[in-house]
């Protein structure tokens, strides 16, 4: 056996996760053994999102990946863990108060926010924008400071570029009064044009937020209480500043390069070769630290390019990192702003086709070449819509009149077939037109998960999700493949269209169904389909007749199968508000049977270990004290979760319990395509995050604003605004009409963010379904949950009263009563868990080991 | 040395739905399919998760082969032959089957074999 390398990697950032991702998929980590050093707490997360934390988001939500990298043999990540030297003789690096060696090294530090020397700048309440714990320590300055002070807070953001503005965006959302001070004469300055500038600047004080430029700031003071409160500028003018964003910058974190003697670029940044070699061969950069082709590269696009050159390098190779695309899109304030190309018309002669339309907030420009054939590049303010199509189109002819590009109307995108197989397609992964198409014709992917998957296009920022499909569906045609919605091998239509064919059939079983409209017996996909089906049609209880084959060991035995065989409970606790007596009911149940307990992220308590023999047993518990289902193994409505709204907090604008309470007991029991979750929250601050949810609900001074499409996990969405300050009754009516709509049209474990996106229309059309009953179906939509509510039962209580029904919770046919011999536990802060296999191995030979603490690093 | 032992009365089973069975020490998992009224049996211990889960995997077809999935993870298994058709190196072992009397027995080794 040959010797594994080392490799060590200082930073874990965006671009050191996506090096590692690349070296575990070409398998390179059999060769090498990667330790990866970061000094930040968490592992590597999203930065380029890390706005949407403000939207009170779970910050686990932005990490990258799914941890299992971390995971695997030969690949450590070590958390908090800042590398404070290089020994270049030793080939070790310092950390950790102790060395690692390696064999190469790989340097993707990025960069630190910079603070202009201004006085003052360092008080309590100044802040910068670039990690996880500024964004966290931002807000809740803000929102202490707001109930300290008891008005609204004054935010003052010092730099007007892409980070300022989303900075002053993140304070706005908070409640805060902002300011944008921008010391050149117009907003985005590096991004976009004077005009572009202009009409930016519009459209965001439109917003509420003030906007000064050709403004320094010269002083920040402090108050009494030594935190910051007046902003000072150089023409002698002053604000008042209760919180200061510093967003004028960054700079290469190269210190430990330039330590250990590493050639730097004169404005920093460690100087590298298109290999990312740096002057030392042992040693790579990547990321925003290095300095490759003459420059810094300060967007996460060619950063990952840099990691995918030096993971083949490493394997071998000799790809090579020879500069990228610089084009940005953005929502800034719900703003969309776009540049690509040569945006400022820097080449001889090029010409500039404008369209502006002050009054809509839309400024566009298109830079053609001196014949007005080629596009250069442009930029898009506004409305950005055209940029998925514009941007691949870059030194390219446009053929027809380029105008036609910017009106609003004629945004008529090349056809699938005419982009040449070199254009880039996916800017964050560089992905070409080629490549896509080469999915489909040569590794048979035929939906879009796959083509994504097999080629990453549309991964990252996701803003060419619309063309890659394009591309996809022309290339399919082209081979004569036919874009397959089958559902399974057993029925060929999709999961709305059997939804229909039940719907307006008598049927109402799983074989009359197969043997009219399928073929076979069916199978783990198809099943579980058709038993949501005839449940959302409230055809038969679950647990009925043939019901009862269809269903996933989840719902059939109505709970949650976890990893040692056993099954969680959770009884239903609408709203979250739950009684002490029904604590401690539940608390009684739990120590009686001896259950892991653990509080849900749904507002509700999740009772692990339950042996299946055990279900009916504690159901009965559980029931007789007023519980029910909590459905927390179905395809269905979860929880409304709610903050405590106006009759207890000082804030709450209207009572949000009392309606999620309403709404639980409404929805709960509805068979869906996919999980659904609804919360409530009782003012703006938003403390139950319903944005995040499927269906949101915020309350108003006047009533309720509606959001729909959101989900977290592993890609969280935030749900978009559907309508503003309804009554109580005009929200019920439009969450039952966009919720049946939902479950009739969506496909198998589709949710309800991507089938917004897959209706034609997209959330428009699904508006004027439910408000302008745009397709007549209103009052289906109605009658369906109408029937829903009326026959509506507890499924456990109705399954304990049938001795039938109960005859599967047997935990063997011959043995109903005898517990699984193999279950092993152990003990963890006084509850017990599955042992794992080391543990196991040591309990059945009888002895007594000590339990593990958790390991620090992941 | 093989003989047949008995388990549980054919009606105990649902059709096209498994149930467990301890035999011999043995967990075993026992499937009752609708169409052929077979009744087959493969083991109940999970090869991926190493939990003994497989009598409350879903029931269904490949290409006209009977099949079960695993609930854990989903892997589906040929009932026939216990081989997993979703990675050729994993298997469940299988156990001959037959009704008689109204009653399912399942053929064991005499002597321990079954482990
Ligand atoms: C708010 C915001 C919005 C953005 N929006 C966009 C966008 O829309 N599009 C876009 O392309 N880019 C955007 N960016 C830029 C993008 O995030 C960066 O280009 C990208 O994160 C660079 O990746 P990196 O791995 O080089 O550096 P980073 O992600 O910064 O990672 C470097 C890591 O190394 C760690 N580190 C540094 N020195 C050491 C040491 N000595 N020891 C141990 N660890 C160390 C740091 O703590 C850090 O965690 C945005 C950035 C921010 C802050
Ligand atoms: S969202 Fe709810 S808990 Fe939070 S401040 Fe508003 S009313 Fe209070």
């Amino acid at each position: 056996m040959t010797q594994k390398k080392k490799l060590a990697v200082v930073g874990a950032g965006m671009v050191a996760h996506r090096l590692v991702e690349a070296m575990v998929e070409r398998g390179a980590d059999e060769a090498w053994d990667i330790e990866v050093f970061g000094d930040e707490t968490r592992p590597p997360y999203d930065r380029v999102a890390l706005t949407s934390f403000f939207s009170d988001r779970d910050p686990e939500d932005l990490l990258l990946g799914d941890g299992e990298l971390w995971k695997r043999p030969g690949v450590r990540l070590y958390r908090g863990s800042i590398v404070s030297s290089i020994d270049r003789e030793a080939k070790q690096i310092r950390a950790r108060n102790t060395t690692f060696d390696y064999d190469r090294l790989v340097l993707a530090t990025g960069s630190y926010a910079t603070v202009p020397p201004v006085e003052g700048s360092d008080l309590p309440g100044c802040f910068v924008y670039r990690t996880v714990d500024d964004v966290a320590e931002l807000r809740a300055w803000v929102l202490d400071r707001e109930a300290v002070l008891g008005r609204k807070v004054k935010g003052a953001v010092v730099g007007g570029g892409l980070l300022g503005l989303e900075a002053a965006g993140a304070l706005t959302a908070l409640g805060a009064d902002t300011t944008v001070i921008e010391f050149a004469d117009w907003l985005m300055p590096l991004q976009v044009d004077q005009a572009g500038g202009g009409a930016l600047r519009r459209i965001i004080e439109q917003l509420g937020v003030t906007v000064r430029t050709s403004t320094a700031t010269s002083k920040l003071r402090a108050g009494r209480d030594g935190k910051v409160t007046r902003m000072q500028f150089a023409d002698g003018d002053k604000i008042p500043a209760d919180v200061v964003v510093f967003a004028t910058g960054v700079r290469p974190r190269d210190e430990l390069a330039r330590e250990a003697g590493l050639e730097l670029g004169e404005r920093g940044g460690v100087i590298a070769d298109e290999a990312c070699t740096t002057s030392d061969d042992s040693i790579f950069a990547i990321g925003e630290v290095a300095h490759i082709a003459g420059r810094v590269w300060g967007l996460v696009g060619p950063g990952y390019s840099m990691a995918e050159v030096v993971a083949d390098r490493l394997l071998g190779g000799d790809a090579t990192f020879e500069g990228a695309d610089l084009s940005t899109k953005l929502k800034l304030l719900g703003v969309d702003v776009a540049s690509f190309g040569d945006a400022f018309a820097a080449t001889n002669g090029s010409l500039e086709v404008v369209y502006a339309d002050p009054t809509a907030g839309v400024y566009k420009k298109l830079v053609m070449s001196d014949d007005a054939q080629t596009l250069l590049g442009g930029m898009l303010v506004g409305d950005a819509s055209a940029y998925t199509n514009l941007r691949p189109m870059v030194g390219r002819a446009l053929g027809s009149d380029p105008t036609a590009w910017l009106l609003p109307e004629g945004m008529e995108p090349p056809s699938g077939s005419s982009l040449p197989d070199d254009a880039n397609v996916c800017s964050c992964n560089n992905v070409t037109a080629g490549t896509i198409r080469g999915a489909v014709t040569d590794h048979q992917c035929t939906d879009i998960a796959a083509v994504k998957q097999c080629t990453k296009a549309g991964t990252s920022c996701g803003s060419c999700v619309s063309l890659v499909k394009k591309l996809m569906e022309t290339q399919m045609a082209e081979e004569g493949l036919e874009v397959s919605t089958a559902l399974c091998e057993h029925f060929s239509v999709t999961r709305a269209q059997l939804f229909d064919i039940v719907w307006v059939s008598e049927i109402s079983t799983f074989s009359e169904l197969i043997d009219k409209h399928g073929t076979g017996r069916g199978c783990d996909i198809c099943r579980p389909v058709v038993a949501s089906i005839l449940g959302s049609l409230g055809k038969g209880h679950v647990l009925e007749g043939e019901n009862a084959t269809l269903q996933d060991t989840n719902d059939h035995v109505m709970a949650n199968l976890q990893k040692d065989g056993t099954y969680s409970v959770v009884p239903r606790i609408p709203g979250g508000e739950v009684t002490p007596a029904g604590l401690i009911v539940i608390g009684q149940v739990a120590a009686d049977f001896g259950l892991y307990t653990k509080i849900t992220g749904g507002q509700r308590i999740d009772l692990f270990g339950a042996r299946i023999e055990q279900l009916p047993e504690i159901w009965k518990r559980l029931v007789d004290a007023g519980f029910e289902s909590g459905h927390a193994y179905g395809k269905s409505l979860r929880t409304v979760k709610s903050c405590v709204g106006q009759s207890w907090c000082r804030y709450g604008v209207q009572d949000s319990t009392t309606l999620a309470i309403d709404l639980e007991l409404r929805y709960r029991g509805l068979r869906s395509p996919h999980k659904l979750k609804l919360a409530v929250s009782g003012c703006a601050r938003e403390c139950a995050e319903a944005r995040g949810k499927d269906v949101g609900i915020i309350a108003t001074d006047k009533g309720w604003n509606l959001y729909v499409g959101g989900n977290g996990g592993f890609t969280p969405r935030h749900a978009q605004l559907f309508a503003e300050d309804l009554s109580t009754e005009e929200l019920v009516q439009a969450i039952d009409r966009f919720l049946m709509y939902y479950v009739r049209t969506a496909d198998r474990l589709q949710r309800t963010a991507p089938w917004l996106e897959s209706i034609e229309g997209g959330i428009d059309a699904v508006r004027a379904v439910v408000f302008d009953d745009s397709l007549g179906i209103a009052a289906d939509l109605d009658a369906a949950m109408a029937a829903h509510v009326n026959t509506y039962e507890d499924e456990w209580a109705a399954t304990l009263a049938d001795e039938k029904k109960l005859l599967r919770f047997a935990s063997f046919v011959n043995a109903p009563e005898t517990p699984d011999p193999d279950l092993v536990y152990v003990e963890e802060r006084g509850q017990r868990r599955p042992a794992d296999d080391e543990e196991r191995a040591v309990l059945i030979a009888g002895a007594t080991i000590p339990v593990r603490d958790a390991e620090v690093t992941v | 040395m093989t003989e047949w032992q008995r388990v549980c009365e054919l009606d105990a089973l649902v059709p096209d739905r498994g149930a467990a069975a301890l035999i011999g020490g043995h967990q075993v998992a026992l499937f009752r399919l609708s169409d052929s009224g077979e009744v087959h049996a493969v083991d109940h211990l999970d090869p991926f998760s190493h939990a003994n889960v497989m009598a409350r995997g879903l029931v269904g077809s490949r290409k006209g082969t009977p099949t079960v999935a695993s609930p854990m993870h989903k892997q589906s298994f040929d009932l026939l032959t216990g081989q997993c058709l979703d990675d050729p190196e994993v298997s469940l072992q299988v156990w001959p089957t037959r009704v008689s009397d109204g009653w399912v027995e399942v053929q064991v080794e005499a002597r321990s074999g079954a482990a």
